[in-house]
């Protein structure tokens, strides 16, 4: 099976004293689905951020997509990014754009036509029920509502890749379902591989899954 | 409301110094005009022994506009009870030559001064009256009036600039923000930026047309060009073609050269 992500000897850190990730061997298969545990602060958001190549492996090779991205260049690293889906635990919303102009974003970056620009939106809107919310700006909706936004800005432009940082952290149970139902139906469907960081799994999924725990700064497989 | 107010910081700091710009600009307009006014209004007074060869020394000097030769019948004139009409005519020979040497632009004290001496040197000038007095005084009060209003434009042009290196941090912050998040999703630095040189272009467009709007209200007014008049000269207080363009022309290029800074300022965050 094709490999979308493989860590090997991979460590991470933001400064010289303190590793977060320590010499860490895992790879993921290309169309899988993986849930990430974890205390707080063990690290589950740094190892995100080095997957779409924000924090840059200190040692080792990482290479997500094709890409190895120790040393990786800003064109190739825009490359990547164009193909992930990326949900961000303090969702990383433009604060001066309507909710429907922050889901165009992946789309408008990757040169999609108007019209299909415009439909695909809509569809999100309806599918994380904000659609009557569409001309609102992030900061005028709630912290579940702005989820559901970064959550169908993820989606746009069908990813082959989707991370998703605590995507049901601030969601009520019915919210919550709604999420993991787009996430199963992505990688049912379109066979994207999916990455949910989360402190609970759920319980009703029906896709198989993989789960990996975050520990005193080594990723291991929960089997 | 929200873009509106987004748009009102930089445009009110281009507005500020294109107003300055302008000011300035017709005050130089008021110079010059007035020094014009002025040299038309003056001239030299040269005394000679003989008659001067006019265009001998008109090629020597630039500054030279006409030198014409002051009839002395109006001198005889006056002495004229009681004297010949032989004598007349001898005292007419014998009678120093007048000249008037009118002058092509209003001279610094230096230019005269150098004219002076140049047309000193002519054998046959005697002496040469250039009313320096009154001539230095006005060309001082001119010069003053320059400064006064340079310096004036000149500060605030200087405070808008600081006013706009503080707006700057903040801006710098704002859209910071979009252009990380825009990266996140690999848009290549041209597009992250797009969204801020347009804004740049748009306000620097906006403050250009204010300004028009604003400049071609004033030239408009009778009770400036009254003031001007009053001191003898019309001048154009806006062009609306050349100085329009001009306008538009600092005002990009000042909103282009912040939004450059804040492209090269702009970091990505971890
Ligand atoms: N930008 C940063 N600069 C320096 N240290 C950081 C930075 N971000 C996180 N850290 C540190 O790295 C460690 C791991 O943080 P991380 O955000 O990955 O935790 P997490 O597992 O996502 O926790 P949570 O479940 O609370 O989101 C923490 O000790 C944190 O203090
Ligand atoms: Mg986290």
């Amino acid at each position: 099976m094709d490999k979308v992500i493989i860590a090997e000897n991979l460590s991470l850190a933001y400064s010289n004293d303190e590793t977060i990730i320590n010499k860490a061997n895992f790879s993921i298969d290309s169309g899988s689905f993986v849930f990430i545990t974890g205390a707080s602060g063990s690290g589950k958001s740094t190892l995100l951020k080095s997957l779409y190549g924000a924090l840059k492996p200190i040692e080792g090779s990482l290479v997500v997509g094709g890409v190895e991205l120790r040393g990786v260049s800003s064109s190739k690293l825009n490359f990547l990014r164009k193909h992930l889906g990326i949900v961000f635990q303090d969702y990383k919303l433009v604060k001066e754009w309507t909710i429907e102009k922050n889901i165009m974003l992946p789309l408008i970056i990757n040169g999609y036509e108007k019209t299909v620009t415009q439909n695909q939106v809509d569809s999100l809107l309806k599918h994380v029920k904000l659609r009557h919310q569409a001309g609102k700006y992030p900061l005028e909706l709630s912290g579940g509502e702005q989820q559901r936004v970064a959550m169908a800005r993820a989606l746009a432009h069908n990813p082959i890749l989707i991370l998703a940082d605590e995507p049901t952290g601030n969601l009520d149970d019915y919210s919550s379902q709604l999420i993991w139902n787009l996430l199963e139906g992505a990688n049912e469907q379109l066979k994207t591989t999916i990455i949910v960081v989360t402190h609970h799994i759920p319980e009703t999924m029906k896709v198989d899954y993989k789960h990996y725990h975050i520990e005193f700064g080594d990723i291991r497989e929960v089997i | 409301m929200k873009s509106f107010k987004n748009h009102l910081s930089l445009v009110i700091a281009l507005l500020s110094i294109l107003f300055s710009l302008q000011v300035f600009t017709i005050v130089e307009r008021a110079i010059d005009a007035y020094k014009e006014n002025l040299a038309k209004n003056y001239a030299l007074v040269v005394v000679a022994q003989k008659r001067v060869d006019v265009d001998k020394l008109l090629e020597k000097s630039e500054l030279i506009a006409s030198i014409n030769e002051i009839s002395p019948d109006s001198i005889i004139t006056k002495l004229n009870s009681g004297i010949s009409k032989q004598n007349i005519a001898l005292l007419k020979v014998t009678l120093p030559k007048f000249y008037k040497v009118k002058l092509k632009r209003y001279p610094s004290p230096n230019e005269l001064e150098k004219l002076t001496k140049l047309l000193l040197r002519s054998q046959s000038i005697e002496k040469v009256e250039a009313f320096s007095k009154t001539h230095d005084t006005t060309y001082k009060l001119l010069l003053l009036f320059k400064t006064v209003i340079s310096v004036f434009a000149f500060t605030v042009i200087i405070v808008t600039i600081l006013l706009i290196f503080k707006e700057l941090r903040i801006w710098q912050f704002k859209h910071n923000e979009r252009m990380s998040i825009m990266g996140l999703f690999g848009a290549p630095v041209w597009l992250r930026s797009a969204v801020l040189f347009r804004l740049a272009i748009v306000d620097a467009v906006i403050a250009s047309i204010l300004s028009f709007v604003i400049f071609s209200y004033l030239s408009s007014l009778s009770w400036i060009e009254e003031q001007f008049s009053n001191i003898g000269i019309s001048i154009v207080l806006f062009d609306k073609i050349y100085d329009f363009l001009i306008m538009l022309g600092v005002s990009i290029v000042v909103s282009m050269l912040l939004a450059t800074f804040i492209v090269l300022g702009h970091k990505e965050e971890v």
